[in-house]
């Protein structure tokens, strides 16, 4: 009763300053809109013109309304199809390992404290902060040395490298703003650490876990330079996209982006949803285990 | 010694499995402390040993493989402290490098002007719009890199979209152009890398207390003095980070180069990416790779001193 009181007062009680509305008000939130309808254009652009109703069979910078032809073909290009399932097959066990290999690390950071911990978050950093090509070359100037054959092996191997250092860090951050007392709570309450680990820990950084296998995936599927560099003859899509601009992209090419895109915008959705849901049960398990360990002193 | 370590293999075997570790030793404290670290390095090893084998002996490699001479037909490179190829890959490559350099730092300054006004409104202004604001202007990364710079091929061809309509009613010459020029290549690096810009922008403006912002208004600071003396020092960590994010991958960059640009606007990524793929000249290409890791080495260490690894991390782990 009291707080709604309470409530009203606040919301109702006079702003301390009038903001007059003047003109220059509107500047920056119209140029953040312009912004975002500049960073989304190629995006509309690509979809747009997956239905571009063109004679040839390469994408042209005139747009002519509309076509399914590109849909219904998506297939009609072999080498494509090809790319697009080796790009899936690199990075569903790429995400996987790096997944598993990252979250141990970004556990360990988020949590001990131990000799080599800076030199380690500073590895992190590089690997994240590092021009790709030069990881490229490295990367290749090692399968060279070692006479290692090039091709998927290679790029899944590059992959998952590259990608641990991302799901560290994101599930590093994640362990990072774990409030440690929930965990001492459930040790206290006769827990092992074992249980304390899963019954607590894990459930409250699996949002990070997703996030980073998402963010894994993502960025292998995306990956140009390293891909390049390690693949030899292996094409992944973006490879192969990069080979065609020579001779003119095929319109399929924007139906395979259209559909990558909504898949990853959806999954993003999803994820962020699910996170959102797990923040809330979260804190509600918080509050009912502080009113059971108040329980007892109060009564 | 021994036993101290079997004790420990036990306790450590132990807490993965998940039983009660044996009886309280005596200076718990202190055995805990250790416990904690055995445990600590026994879950870092496999992915630790995974960089290190994906990630830090291929940077060393790299370096081997720069200092090697010889060629393919004559029966492959031989390691021979080779400190010729730097001088001769510099010389050779030194236009390509400067316009690297000029290129990305172009890049970086447009994006941070543009992605600087964009941050601070959301992060200060959009209220309960923040989150959904900031989605919307990573959803078009969800495309692939080379995806959205082939597009950028499409807007900015002589009569694509942007132009065709603007030739057209007679606001642009008929011969005007920008495709295959420098400002092709600079507008797309602008592009690609404004995602590394606006992130760490955005992350630093969002942590400011707003509270000082009011309380600069209050001691008779104009808006813009609040700004200048407020807000712009307490970004500064998000605007370095956005500098060193988007400046070093861009210099290493040869797709929008290789997509917008012409043979005049090679940068130095698309030399080693030939000398590597097309030439196999492994030690020059290697060399030129060394050159850029050093640059980047020596930018990432002042970055580190500045701001700490983990803070530098996290900016660049949000981006």
């Amino acid at each position: 009763m009291s707080a709604t009181a309470l409530d009203r007062a606040t919301t109702e009680a006079p702003p301390l300053r009038t903001k007059r509305k003047r003109w220059t008000s509107y500047i920056l939130p119209v140029f953040t809109i312009a912004m975002i309808v500049y960073l989304a254009s190629p995006v509309f652009i690509m979809i747009v013109f997956s239905f571009n109703d063109i004679a040839g069979q390469r994408q042209i910078a005139d747009f002519t309304c509309c076509t399914l032809n590109w849909w219904s073909e998506m297939f009609a290009i072999p080498a494509l199809n090809e790319s697009v399932k080796t790009s899936i097959l690199v990075a569903i066990p790429a995400a996987i390992v790096a997944t598993a290999l990252g979250t141990l690390i970004g556990l360990v950071l988020g949590r001990y404290g131990f000799r080599g911990r800076g030199a380690t978050n500073f590895v992190i950093f590089l690997a994240i902060a590092i021009p790709e090509i030069v990881l490229a070359s490295s990367l290749l100037s090692m399968f060279v040395l070692g006479k290692t054959p090039i091709g998927y092996g290679t790029i899944l191997f590059s992959h998952i490298g590259f990608a641990i250092a991302f799901v560290a860090i994101t599930v590093r951050a994640r362990v990072q703003g774990l409030d440690r007392s929930l965990e001492n709570a459930a040790q206290d309450l006769f827990a092992t650490p074992f249980q304390a680990f899963t019954k607590v820990t894990l459930p409250l950084i699996l949002p990070g876990i997703v996030a980073g296998f998402l963010l894994a995936f993502v960025l292998s599927l995306d990956d140009f330079v390293i891909t390049n560099f390690v693949g030899g003859a292996v094409n992944t899509f973006p490879t192969w996209v990069y080979g065609a601009t020579r001779i003119g992209v095929p319109p399929q090419v924007n139906v395979w982006g259209t559909i990558l895109f909504s898949a990853g915008l959806l999954t993003a959705g999803l994820n962020l949803v699910a996170s959102f849901r797990a923040n809330r049960r979260a804190e509600a398990a918080a509050a009912s285990a502080s009113a059971t360990l108040r329980g007892p002193s109060a009564a | 010694m021994a036993q101290d370590k079997a004790e420990d293999l036990a306790l450590l075997t132990a807490t993965v499995a998940g039983q009660p570790a044996g009886e309280p030793p005596k200076r718990a404290d202190q055995f805990l402390a250790k416990r904690q670290r055995r445990v600590a390095y026994g879950i870092l090893a496999p992915g630790g040993v995974y960089l290190l084998i994906a990630f830090i002996v291929p940077l060393i490699i790299v370096v081997y493989t720069s200092l090697q001479t010889g060629g393919l037909l004559s029966g492959g490179y031989t390691f021979t402290w080779a400190f010729d190829n730097y001088a001769d890959a510099f010389s050779s490559s030194k236009i390509f490098i400067i316009r690297a350099v000029v290129y990305a730092g172009l890049a970086t300054l447009i994006g941070i002007l543009l992605a600087y006004p964009m941050a601070y409104w959301i992060a200060f202004y959009a209220g309960k719009w923040k989150s959904t604001l900031f989605f919307l202007i990573l959803v078009p990364f969800f495309v692939s890199f080379v995806i959205r710079t082939v597009q950028w091929n499409f807007i900015l061809a002589d009569d694509g979209v942007l132009f065709g309509p603007l030739k057209t009613i007679g606001l642009l010459p008929d011969d005007f152009r920008v495709l295959a020029s420098p400002v092709a290549v600079v507008a797309g690096l602008t592009y690609n890398f404004l995602p590394f810009t606006a992130l760490p922008l955005y992350v630093a403006l969002e942590r400011i207390d707003k509270r000082l912002v009011e309380a600069a208004k209050d001691l008779y600071a104009s808006r813009f003095e609040a700004f200048r003396k407020v807000v712009l020092p307490l970004s500064y960590p998000g605007l370095f980070a956005a500098l060193v994010l988007s400046f070093v991958p861009a210099t290493g960059d040869y797709v929008n180069s290789g997509v917008l640009g012409s043979n005049r606007t090679t940068m130095v990524g698309q030399v080693i990416q030939t000398k590597f793929l097309t030439e196999a000249d492994y030690p020059e290409a290697a060399a030129l790779s060394v050159i850029l890791m050093l640059g980047m080495l020596v930018i990432a260490l002042a970055y580190a001193k500045a701001l700490g690894t983990e803070d530098a991390a996290l900016a660049a782990g949000a981006a």
